[in-house]
């Protein structure tokens, strides 16, 4: 039932993009938000998602002796998978549940009932802009992560595991088609989407009290988290079927 | 006969499976001021929301100004509002925005007027209410009382024919409540405007209603001038009223 309401929302909030005017001002001022604001959080978890991949991938790889491909294990891994989906994760838990808090807070404050006396549209007012700068940041973020994990990559790499930084940069860039940044992307962009759009129905359905503020937030991460785990999946498959 | 400024046919309101308002009836005419009276949460803010369109009723028909408005298009509820005017419970001014820019909010977004003359109708409204200091403050940065001020200039400034006021006096301290309903006073002076307010408060609602209905239960049960609220002699009239020997209130109860 709550899915057909999103879904519902969502399609106002969509519709509403493509409906001039355009509030420039305030999706920039999303943007900063959203981009600026979960990129340190992104950042390491690109610096660790990297490290991690290079001891687990050079443990399992030294095995068959096979070291010097773990540019390329952790390159399709990161921009394939990891990359989209963790950070994804990371802006979900940082600036999707700040966007629910926030509604929320205005819904309970009566604000968003305020706007619609004002003769304003509170989609096109509050969800239209969050939506856009959530859909356009995410692939920004996640490119940010990406390299990020390749560089943590490289730190295991070559300066614990004495691979070439020629080795490790080459194999890793043989991955990097343009398929897999192409399907990275689209991973990305969608998360972006799915993020703003349950966040912004979470806080904006709210209407019980200040505890209405608490479970906005936590509905809208565990929703988001869950959507984009199972849309992965999907988008994956259909990946594999067409481009990959 | 004049048509009323506002009128509720038979209308039902609910949450849900919850029934709150029952088939109520009411007709505010231009330059009245209507009170709705009641104990809090039996419905008096959701007749509100209904009048200006936030709610769809149930069954029954809202109309204003002579037009039923539960079957507008949403751009035609919208012009509908924008001759209308609500002062929320919270005052519910928009927290990104400094006072002024809420109180220019409706001036802005709908072209109403040149920056100047907008400019200038913010001052006039801010100094009405008592707060032309505050144009570059934050909603955060003001009391309970100065709040409800700012959302009466904000509702003031578009210069709407009709104004609806949820719990105006609500939780203020004496000299602010007497400041809010001076306030109240000085707009019932206005020529054709009309007011609907919603109050708990009966001292409060006699001394500014023209006319008085009471909702209990999700009905009117009570509907005359202060006047003849004061000889009302209904039981249930009484027991709201003077609600210490009453089901509706008092320690005995408890």
């Amino acid at each position: 039932m709550e899915l057909g309401a999103i879904a519902s929302f969502t399609k106002m909030g969509v519709v509403s993009i493509f409906r001039p005017p355009y509030k420039k001002s305030i999706t920039r001022r999303q943007m900063d938000e959203i981009g600026a604001g979960s990129l340190p959080i992104v950042t390491l978890t690109g610096l660790f998602m990297g490290l991690v991949l290079a001891l687990q991938g050079i443990v399992e790889l030294r095995n068959i002796g096979a070291t010097s491909y773990i540019g390329r294990a952790i390159g399709t891994t990161v921009i394939r998978e990891l990359g989209p989906v963790l950070s994804s994760m990371m802006v979900a838990a940082r600036a999707g549940s700040a966007i629910a808090a926030e509604l929320a807070s205005m819904a309970i404050g009566e604000q968003i009932d305020a706007f619609r006396a004002e003769g304003s549209d509170p989609i096109k007012k509050l969800v239209e802009p969050r939506l856009v700068a959530c859909t356009l940041m995410m692939p920004v973020l996640t490119v940010i992560c990406d390299f990020i994990a390749f560089f943590g990559g490289w730190i295991i790499a070559c300066q614990i595991v004495q691979i070439t930084s020629f080795f490790y940069w080459d194999s890793l860039f043989e991955v990097l088609t343009p398929a897999f940044i192409w399907g990275g992307l689209v991973k990305s962009v969608t998360f972006g989407f799915l993020i703003g759009a349950v966040a912004c129905y979470s806080g904006m359905s709210t209407s019980f009290g200040s505890s209405g503020v608490g479970q906005a937030t936590t509905r809208s991460v565990v929703i988001s988290s869950i959507s984009i785990l199972a849309v992965d999946f999907l988008l994956t498959k259909i990946f594999i079927i067409t481009w990959w | 006969m004049a048509i009323p400024v506002i009128e509720l046919r038979d209308v039902t309101l609910d949450y849900g499976s919850e029934v709150v308002v029952d088939r109520v009836n009411l007709a505010v005419k231009r330059g009245e001021t209507k009170v709705i009276l009641g104990p809090s949460g039996v419905g008096k803010s959701t007749i509100l929301k209904a009048i200006l369109g936030l709610l769809k009723p149930k069954a029954g028909e809202v109309i204003i100004h002579g037009t039923p408005i539960s079957k507008l298009p949403e751009r035609e509820l919208v012009k509908m509002r924008l001759r209308m005017a609500m002062v929320f419970q919270s005052g519910a001014l928009f927290d990104s925005m400094t006072v002024g820019e809420n109180v220019s909010f409706r001036l802005r977004e709908h072209a109403m007027a040149g920056e100047e003359e907008i400019e200038r109708r913010v001052h006039e409204v801010l100094t009405f209410v008592g707060m032309h200091g505050a144009v570059r403050l934050s909603p955060a940065q003001l009391s309970g009382g100065m709040k409800k001020r700012v959302a009466i200039a904000r509702a003031l400034a578009p210069d709407p024919e009709v104004f609806l006021f949820d719990e105006p006096t609500t939780g203020l301290d004496p000299i602010n409540l007497f400041n809010i309903e001076q306030l109240v006073l000085k707009l019932k002076q206005r020529q054709n405007t009309s007011l609907v307010i919603v109050t708990h408060d009966v001292e409060s609602a006699e001394r500014l209603a023209d006319s008085i209905v009471i909702l209990h239960g999700g009905k009117f049960i009570f509907e005359g001038t202060p006047e003849e609220l004061k000889k009302n002699s209904d039981k249930r009239v009484r027991a709201f009223l003077d609600p210490g020997a009453s089901q509706w209130g008092g320690a005995n109860n408890v």
